[in-house]
């Protein structure tokens, strides 16, 4: 992208014809802008406001009694009900849901993260038999469907003793990011100079140590984003669970979230369910909010490379 | 580099290779082989059968609407969500008012657009899917209710309930999720592509639909082939299941009017105890994937641009 930094001193020296016609076309040039605007303006409006419509009716009536969900939709409630906040927190198990969240997360990431930059080192820098096959062999997990695998799977994790458990879920969290992590993270090593690296080599630091102290550290930037990229994944992951954690105990939020809804519905409790719901919804969107640009460019760099 | 090199390498690769390998392979190899079973999944005893459970796919009703749907999904999504994406990216991009020597500018409040954009992006699919499906509720649903407040009482679709409507239902969820994602994308492809390229076109005389086929779309043609790829994996895989399992009632919908491939390999597998006949319905879902991948690399090929 040199061409853009270079140019502005050379063009206006260079080209100043174009100068002086520009003024010519102007009037009808601007004509067509300010139409061109308004338009423009027109359509963003309309799509902004049917992203975030859905988005603050639910906070909006997570705040109203049940009779109000029902008789108008649309109105503002009356007062704030918070009940329906604690209500969904406590009785409706949401704390349970996000701690359990929470840890298969918090576990999953960092050992998507450990060892998919480990397998991505090795496959990046190091030349031995079955390299590119073993590379192929996990960015090949990209594309396939994970439904298929599912069926056999969930029979595996029976015979492990793995089915319903915390940490067979969060195994199999690792095990379906790492074609990405690992395809993302040797392409990026690649990019890192071998000089520094070898020095330490030199220096007397093992392999080991090496990968550690030196190249994870100049890593930094490739692996917050690919952190970025598997937290929202797995945060948001919805068909495993569903398949391979069954225990109520154990449920995770958006699963919890869905039982919610068939169990309320039942129930009747309108309320406690959209309060669930927007807790839901709140963190992740106010983690967004906060860290709009690592997380655009993390998932922004998933989808290009 | 030599020293211990190799005992590195087995050291690093163990542990990734064996979870992987155990969790994500090992089922994907078995899932084949099972297809070949008449294994229920519910005792460990299955014999051979054969291509049987593959010709009881050709009689299947039900797999066949199935198909029908997901690649429906699989060739519209992926075109009015890009085709959109593009529409409001080259409008932030280009559709703003003339500023001082700038031939084209950006609308003001761009960065505002793309931030809102984006949320949909952050959510869980699940929590999408149960937020429409309160939007859609025919009795007290938002939007029933908003038509009823701009005086269009008569319309009171029963949205999700009606076979004719409920995969269109599922289908606008599922652009509503993906659009903003692309207009950030493409939006920084646009970014990047040097203004003079537009100035020069409109001193020209073309006017902005001439540089947006001319100029914009060829150069942005890499990153719209592997956004059409990623639309076209996400439409056939685990975003359409928990759309079409949380919003729709029933076995996929009023009369299987939404049911697609993965709901029905999850339901084959775990609701009706038909292990082997689910695989071999996924192995279906692994041909249309790779026979998709395939069209896009092939009509997507083209001359590549450097600049």
């Amino acid at each position: 992208m040199k061409t853009t930094d270079t140019p502005p001193a050379d063009t206006t020296g260079e080209r100043p014809p174009v100068a002086k016609t520009a003024p010519a076309a102007a009037p009808k040039e601007k004509a067509t802008g300010r139409t061109l605007n308004v338009f423009s303006h027109g359509f963003l409006i309309l799509w902004a406001f049917m992203v975030a419509m859905p988005l603050l009716w639910a906070v909006m009536t997570s705040f109203k009694t049940d009779k109000e969900i029902f008789s108008s939709p649309w109105a503002l409630p009356d007062s704030l009900h918070f009940d329906n906040w604690s209500r969904a927190w406590t009785e409706a198990n949401m704390s349970d849901y996000f701690l359990n969240t929470i840890i298969v997360v918090g576990f999953s990431l960092l050992g998507t993260m450990l060892l998919g930059s480990m397998a991505a080192y090795v496959l990046a820098r190091f030349e031995f038999p079955g390299n590119r096959f073993i590379y192929f062999l996990f960015i090949g997990g990209m594309s396939f469907p994970i439904i298929l695998a599912l069926v056999p799977l969930f029979y595996v994790m029976q015979n492990l003793s793995l089915l319903n458990t915390l940490p067979g879920l969060i195994l199999v969290y690792i095990g379906y990011s790492l074609p990405f992590t690992v395809f993302f993270m040797t392409s990026f090593f690649r990019t890192l100079p071998t000089s520094v690296a070898e020095a330490a080599f030199v220096d007397g630091a093992s392999h080991t140590r090496t990968f550690f102290q030196v190249m994870l550290p100049m890593a930094k930037p490739g692996l917050i984003s690919i952190t970025i990229f598997n937290f929202l994944g797995q945060w948001n992951q919805y068909l495993l669970p569903t398949v391979l954690n069954t225990e109520p105990e154990n449920k995770v939020l958006t699963q919890g979230l869905v039982q919610l809804a068939v169990s309320q519905g039942y129930k009747g409790d309108w309320s406690g369910l959209f309060a669930g719901l927007v807790m839901a919804m709140l963190p992740v969107l106010a983690a967004y909010i906060v860290f709009q640009r690592q997380v655009v460019q993390g998932l922004t760099a998933g989808a290009l490379k | 580099m030599q020293h211990g090199k190799y005992r590195f390498i087995v050291g690093f690769l163990t542990a990734p290779l064996a979870i992987y390998g155990l969790f994500v392979i090992w089922p994907f190899i078995q899932s084949i082989y099972y297809s070949f079973t008449d294994w229920s999944g519910l005792s460990p005893e299955f014999k051979m059968v054969g291509f049987k459970n593959y010709t009881r796919l050709l009689d299947d009703e039900v797999f066949w609407k199935s198909l029908q749907h997901s690649v429906m999904l699989v060739v519209l999504l992926p075109l009015v969500t890009l085709t959109m994406a593009l529409f409001f990216a080259f409008m932030l991009n280009v559709g703003g008012r003339r500023r001082k020597n700038a031939a084209i500018a950006g609308v003001r409040g761009s960065a505002f657009y793309k931030v809102v954009y984006f949320f949909p992006q952050v959510l869980s699919i699940a929590i999408v899917a149960l937020l429409f499906q309160f939007a859609y509720n025919p009795n007290s649903g938002a939007i029933n209710s908003f038509l009823k407040a701009i005086g269009l009482e008569s319309v009171q679709p029963d949205w999700l309930g009606d076979p004719d409507l409920a995969l269109w239902c599922i289908f606008a969820v599922l652009v509503w999720c993906t659009v903003g994602f692309f207009v950030v994308l493409f939006s920084a492809g646009m970014a990047s592509i040097p203004k003079d390229y537009y100035e020069a076109a409109l001193l020209d005389g073309a006017n902005r639909i001439t540089t947006f086929f001319r100029i914009t779309l060829p150069l942005l043609w890499d990153t719209v082939q592997s956004g059409w790829a990623y639309v076209g994996i996400l439409a056939l895989g685990a975003e359409s299941f928990a759309v079409v399992q949380i919003m729709t009632v029933g076995p996929g919908g009023p009369d299987y009017s939404t049911t697609v491939l993965p709901l029905y390999v999850y339901q084959k597998a775990f609701r009706d105890g038909q292990a082997a006949y689910a695989t071999t319905i996924g192995v279906a879902l692994l041909f249309v994937t790779l026979l998709f991948v395939a069209v896009v690399m092939k009509l997507g090929r083209r001359e590549r641009l450097e600049y």
